[in-house]
């Protein structure tokens, strides 16, 4: 094979790596990628090594080189300098030796989605050399583990999300692995999978003494590893027990409240208090993470805001992470950030109350499928609304439909008093949308991006001029103005696609899972950014597959297959759910909660095929 | 440590059988689940080669052409009346050349034929032109074609007068035309073997670049590559299902090609098998090697589209004849794989299995499949740059 010493002559029997403690040891691993002319430095000097039987974490945003630590891990890239060792092997150069080993679950699950559950299973078997004979026993424990008996002649496209997952990770444990290599395993799947995939992680670790090292975007999985690696940028941050890591918080976290602020104006008031580090909207008070570890003095915090209340709260693990962040120095000397816009529009919309969205039975079918049903809400002016749900839930396609972008199949949705099944362009130059994969033109540069979006909704030349000046002003593009948008970086191109749906000025803006995969200190930017569009009477509609996001709400909508399960503000969400045993339920606890109060009442009214 | 080391397995050595089939079989399944690769691989033939065999025809028949006689006399009229009796022309006559010139120019008719005043005259004198041809040239072969038809024309006709008047003819040779191989000169035969040729092109590179680039976009070709396979396995497990796939194809041609159409089958059929064997090695090569080139759909079916297809509609001597191709686009020629095939396929139906064309094509073929081969071996690396 050309892939030289990795060789035909390995595959040994003996199980590999016991000999030590360590399954996987990272020295000074670089790998950098070439692309539009450009260099990346994916990973930078890293070193770090994992224990045999634990589950280990890479945690961090996208393009921190988690990914490629995987691939490097799993023989499939070659690094520039430094090595990596799996299981005692040379992932490099002993590549099919270490691939003999292990077992690895890619982003996207590495399913045939034209093969049943079962085909799928035996050509991972086949691939994986799992003796024919030991097959019926390993299948039936996997598809139990994963949930997946009934379904084992079901065409791998057609599963759920959640399902695939589980499927993904079954094909990857076929032969049982000394080292599972997961790649955000936990991306786009409901909250109720995730949890579900936890398990199967503590089980497979307990039972089987598997190694388990998996990659994820979500801060409150670190909290589940038994040690996470902190990789930011390509440089490993910081490392160690999440317990450990979090308690270095303790006393550095608070609540506050008050009844004479919106909670808006109290998170912006207090974000610039000194000594404030994070302040988030949570519910109906702010979170407040602070630089030290005493407890705020009031009159400091909120000078001239009468009964206010401030009391400690439990840390969490990513208050160390936003702590470390905050404490880095800028990358790429990028500007600092801006607090919040001193003025989005031109005029502020203050005329709140009105409902500026309303959608009553809305409905929506490819062929057979109803991709949404029954979906009623309405939203008033000024108001974040979200709607929370995993993939495949029908959140875009509700949303395509309120932009007018896809037709309704049933129902009626009136957006700022227009009737969209009738007039869709009058709505359309009202509302802003944000797409998720921040719809811009890669190979021209920032200000042209600008410049097309202002002709496109029809400025006139000197109202686009004016917009481009306060979009380059605000979102701090100035200097970036000729790099071509395909070269900035995640947060930036957040950015500028921000600034590019707010050129017409809307009445309404729609976000469209707008901060999947930028970092947590991207998201925070973008959330005052919206919070302050917000307080200026914009009206925001959101998807979000994000518990956390959620609380940023006003109000929201939890979608499940198609359909609206819950509508209300983030408080009483969370208070419906409250049962005997889990008494603060957080936003995850109570979509779990829904969804599997849903689950036992179609069992009930659905008899099973 | 006292607890028993739990058991983790290592992939087991000779596994090179079980992995290979699995391979294999998940190819079929995808195969026969997907209606757009069942749909290259047996729908696109029939429906090429009915629209080749009853819609496209290179033949020239009923072609109007312009009569202009200056002077009519008992010459003109004999000659005019072969014009009448030919199958291959549908004759107008114009007083004019002028008004002959201004209906070509429409496009009503495709070659204007003059006789002078002194047709009669020239007639008789050793080293003269008696009639006059103008051609629309626009579209060549078929205007090529109408000369030579003119000039048979003509050429019987002399044979006809000098017999009728007992003298010699004039010219010095006697031109005696038998046409070899394809005898009733239908284009159908030479169509459909070309046709093969495409089909074959289809099947081996386009489809097989599509699916390959498929296992890339999908993110099944990391989840494999983490397996213990090897690459030989991974372009073998798509070389044999698609070599079937091409080979089953290529029957369902061959036998609308001498059942429906009725092509003949001079040379032997194991040779037009084992040449189209081969041929489907070096397109299966072809669409592996520009798999490892494209990594999307897209992307590898644009690049063989141009790469492949084109080549063997246009450059292979399908519908255009590669000797009357200008010097630098016959060099290029030579690295169009369905070339050598088409000279193949062209020669097994209508001459028979004559070695000394196609053992030169054979070799030809042999050398591009060991070149794609060989450079789709060296490009594959278990890697993912």
């Amino acid at each position: 094979m050309p892939t030289g010493a990795a060789g035909s002559s390995t595959s040994p029997h003996s199980p590999v790596g016991q000999g030590s403690d360590i399954a996987l040891a990272v020295d000074q691993l670089s790998k950098s990628f070439h692309a539009n002319g450009r260099v990346v430095q994916a990973l930078d000097k890293v070193s770090f090594s994992v224990r045999h039987g634990r589950v280990t974490g890479l945690i961090g945003p996208d393009s921190a080189g988690k990914t490629t630590l995987m691939r490097l891990a799993a023989g499939l890239l070659v690094p520039d300098s430094g090595s990596i060792t799996v299981l005692g092997k040379n992932a490099a150069t002993e590549s099919l030796a270490v691939q003999g080993s292990i077992g690895y679950m890619p982003q996207r699950f590495g399913l045939y989605e034209d093969l049943t559950v079962q085909e799928n299973l035996d050509l991972y078997a086949d691939l994986q050399g799992v003796a024919v004979a030991r097959r019926a026993d390993r299948y039936r424990e996997l598809l139990q583990m994963a949930g997946l008996e009934p379904f084992t002649r079901r065409l791998a496209g057609q599963l759920s999300g959640g399902m695939k997952q589980k499927l993904g990770l079954a094909c990857s444990l076929v032969r049982q692995p000394a080292l599972l290599l997961l790649d955000e395993p936990t991306v786009g799947v409901d909250p109720l999978s995730r949890r579900e995939l936890w398990a199967i992680v503590n089980r497979l670790v307990r039972n089987e003494h598997t190694t388990v090292v998996l990659s994820t975007a979500y801060l409150d999985e670190a909290e589940r590893c038994d040690e996470v690696f902190l990789l930011h940028d390509g440089r490993l941050l910081d490392q160690g027990d999440p317990k450990v890591l979090r308690d270095r918080m303790q006393g550095r976290t608070f609540a506050v409240t008050t009844e004479s602020l919106s909670k808006r104006s109290l998170q912006a008031h207090v974000s610039q208090a000194p000594g404030v580090v994070d302040a988030l909207i949570q519910g109906e008070h702010v979170r407040l993470v602070m630089a030290e570890a005493t407890t705020p003095r009031l009159d400091a915090l909120l000078p001239g805001i009468e009964n206010a209340r401030i009391t400690a709260v439990p840390p969490r693990y990513e208050d160390n992470f936003i702590a470390l962040l905050k404490s880095q120095p800028q990358p790429d000397g990028a500007p600092a950030v801006k607090p919040a816009l001193s003025r989005v529009l031109s005029s502020a919309r203050t005329a709140q109350g009105e409902a500026i969205i309303k959608v009553d039975q809305l409905e929506r079918r490819f062929g057979s499928f109803r991709a949404v049903k029954n979906v009623s809400f309405a939203v008033s002016r000024g108001e974040v609304f979200g709607l929370l749900g995993a993939n495949g839930a029908g959140k875009t396609t509700t949303f395509r439909m309120l932009c007018g972008l896809l037709p309704a199949s049933g129902g009626s949705l009136k957006v700022a008093g227009v009737d969209l099944r009738h007039a869709p362009a009058a709505a359309r130059a009202r509302i802003g949308y944000m797409s998720q994969k921040f719809s811009l033109y890669g190979h021209i540069s920032v200000i042209e991006n600008l410049r097309f979006f202002s002709s496109a909704y029809g400025l006139s030349r000197k109202r686009a001029e004016q917009r481009m000046q306060w979009a380059m002003a605000e979102f701090a593009l100035a200097e970036l103005a000729d790099a071509a948008s395909g070269d900035l970086s995640l947060g930036y191109k957040q950015r500028l696609a921000l600034a590019c749906a707010l050129m017409h000025e809307p009445d309404i803006l729609f976000l469209d899972e707008p901060t999947s995969g930028v970092d947590p200190l991207a998201r925070r930017e973008f959330w005052q950014r919206i919070n302050t569009l917000a307080e200026q009477g914009v009206t925001i509609m959101v998807t979000t597959h994000f518990m956390e996001e959620a609380e940023y709400c006003d109000r929201l909508a939890i979608m499940v297959a198609g359909e609206i399960l819950t509508t209300g503000t983030p408080t009483a969400i969370k208070r419906e759910a409250r049962t005997e045993a889990v008494s603060d339920p957080s936003m995850e606890d109570a979509f779990i909660g829904l969804i599997e109060a849903q689950t036992r009442a179609d069992n009930q009214t659905v008899p099973s095929p | 440590m006292t607890e028993p080391e739990p058991r983790h397995d290592s992939a087991a050595p000779g596994t090179f059988g079980m992995r290979l089939r699995g391979l294999i079989r998940k190819e079929f399944l995808q195969i026969f689940r997907d209606p757009s690769s069942i749909a290259i691989a047996f729908l696109m033939p029939v429906v090429l080669l009915l629209l080749f065999g009853y819609g496209v025809s290179l033949d020239s028949e009923s072609i109007p052409v312009a009569l202009v006689v200056e002077q009519p006399s008992a010459d003109t009229t004999s000659f005019t009346a072969a014009f009448h009796k030919s199958r291959y022309f549908v004759p107008t006559s114009y007083a004019t050349t002028r008004a002959a010139e201004t209906d070509m120019m429409a496009g009503k008719v495709n070659a204007i034929v003059v006789l002078r005043q002194d047709f009669a005259q020239r007639l008789y004198r050793p080293d003269s032109a008696p009639i006059q041809l103008i051609v629309n040239g626009v579209d060549a072969n078929t205007a090529r074609i109408i000369s030579g038809y003119v000039e048979g024309v003509w050429g019987t006709w002399l044979e006809h007068v000098a017999l009728a008047r007992g003298e010699s003819l004039a010219t010095p040779v006697q031109i005696e035309q038998r046409v070899w191989f394809n005898s009733e000169l239908r284009s159908r035969n030479f169509l459909v073997p070309g046709l093969i040729a495409i089909i074959m092109t289809l099947i081996g590179a386009l489809l097989t670049a599509m699916v390959m680039a498929r296992e890339w976009e999908r993110g099944t070709m990391e989840a494999l590559m983490v397996t213990p396979v090897t690459m030989s396995e991974v372009i073998l497990g798509k070389l044999i299902p698609y070599f079937i796939l091409g080979m089953g194809g290529l029957a369902l041609s061959v036998a609308m090609a001498l059942w429906l159409f009725n092509v003949p089958l001079r040379g032997s059929s194991w040779m037009l098998f084992g040449a189209s064997a081969l041929f489907m090695l070096t397109s299966l090569g072809m669409g592996l090697f520009i798999s490892t080139l494209g990594k999307s759909q897209f992307v590898a079916g644009q690049i063989a589209i141009i790469t492949t297809f084109l080549p063997a509609f246009l450059l292979s001597g399908f519908i255009f004849d590669i000797g009357s191709m200008p010097a630098v686009v016959q060099t290029i020629t030579h690295v169009v794989a369905a070339r050598y095939y088409v000279a193949i396929l062209q020669t097994v139906f209508l001459a028979g299995n004559v070695w000394s064309v196609i053992l030169p094509n054979l070799l030809g073929l042999g050398v591009l499949t060991l070149i794609f081969l060989g450079l789709t071996y060296r490009k594959s690396r278990k890697r993912l740059e």
